[in-house]
């Protein structure tokens, strides 16, 4: 059943008379099914590693790469815009609709492209100071890292917090807002990250 | 929104991970070369600083919702010790081994702390102790 939490709209609520009532749709903020679909996932690229399975780990690091850049710049360029114009009830559902998956793929994501891309890196040798774009290896080593930061300090905080307040009886409009404008933010940061990303990584590819 | 003032955690805990980001490029950067610990050593070192400090300044908030601290960032804790598992599973999987082996086991150890921190702050000092509706928000 969905929960009816008083969400006012604070500048635009006459004073004194009562804030609307906006239905939260009943959500989990971490899905169940996702974390199995996560272990499952994580056991796949964890089986790839101790085989060493060129296959494995090039398919594991490049979907994954690919559904972490392409999240990245959709969120940021395409989705936050969207949820900018939405009307509050619009975009309450829609993001308890959509945070709860993101707390779970975006670390599931990032953690098999990073863990299979290691892996690949060692087995091909390019990961060393004798691979002659060494210098375009350490170059995505310095762009993974900043997105990692901005990630894990900032948009994953920020998604697990919106969620937490969209439990409460009364949400605060407020609080939400800015939650939303720090992941959307920290998305579209990412977003521009990743276009380095896929320079980097083609330039690699292509030798 | 009435808001009470709260500690620079974000902040502090940004320059930690940037910390313990930048000694574990400094470190996979001259594979299969040796390569002198030192500055990774000294950026843990002021990784784990920052840690500390960050610590000390939130204990030191009078008044913040600690229950829900430490309901989210337990699980926060979980997730992120597995991720960091997988990651030194993979080094060691590499037969790395030795200093650079413990300095970013260490590193790891900093990662794992200090992320769930980072959640549970983000998430608990919207919370107000004494309000009975926000105690109703369950996880």
């Amino acid at each position: 059943m969905a929960n009816v939490a008083s969400v006012s709209e604070a500048p635009l609520e006459a004073e004194g008379a009562p804030p609307p009532h906006i239905e939260i749709p009943p959500f989990d903020i971490v899905p169940r099914i996702g974390l199995v679909i996560s272990g499952v996932l994580i056991g796949g690229v964890i089986a790839a590693i101790a085989t060493d399975s060129q296959w494995a780990l090039d398919g594991s690091h490049v979907a994954g790469g690919a559904v972490w850049t392409v999240l990245d710049l959709f969120l940021g360029f395409v989705l936050g815009p969207i949820m900018g114009s939405m009307s509050v009830p619009a975009r309450i559902e829609f993001i308890t609709r959509l945070m709860p998956k993101m707390v779970v793929i975006m670390p599931t994501v990032v953690t098999i492209t990073l863990a299979a891309g290691w892996q690949l890196a060692t087995k091909l040798g390019t990961n060393l100071t004798s691979y002659p774009n060494h210098g375009w290896v350490v170059a995505s080593f310095i762009v993974v890292g900043v997105m990692s930061v901005i990630a894990l300090g900032l948009l994953e905080p920020a998604n697990i917090a919106v969620l937490t307040e969209l439990k409460k009886r009364r949400p605060n409009p407020e609080v939400i807002e800015r939650l939303m404008k720090r992941f959307m933010y920290s998305a579209g940061v990412l977003g521009a990250m990743q276009i380095a990303t896929l320079i980097i990584m083609s330039k690699i590819a292509t030798g | 929104m009435s808001e009470q003032r709260y500690p620079p955690v974000t902040e502090l805990g940004m320059a930690s991970l940037a910390l313990i980001v930048a000694g574990g490029i400094y470190l996979s950067s001259h594979i299969p070369n040796h390569v002198a610990l030192t500055p990774a050593v000294v950026l843990l070192a002021a990784s784990a600083l920052l840690l500390a400090v960050n610590l000390l300044l939130l204990a030191r908030v009078k008044v913040f919702d600690w229950t829900r601290f430490f309901q989210v960032a337990k699980w926060s804790l979980l997730a992120y010790v597995v991720i960091a598992g997988m990651i030194e599973y993979v080094f060691v999987r590499n037969h790395l081994n030795g200093g650079p082996l413990v300095v970013l086991t260490l590193s790891l150890v900093v990662f794992a702390i200090h992320v769930p921190i980072l959640v549970g702050f983000t998430v608990a000092r919207f919370y107000d102790p004494s309000d009975p509706d926000a105690q109703q928000a369950t996880a």
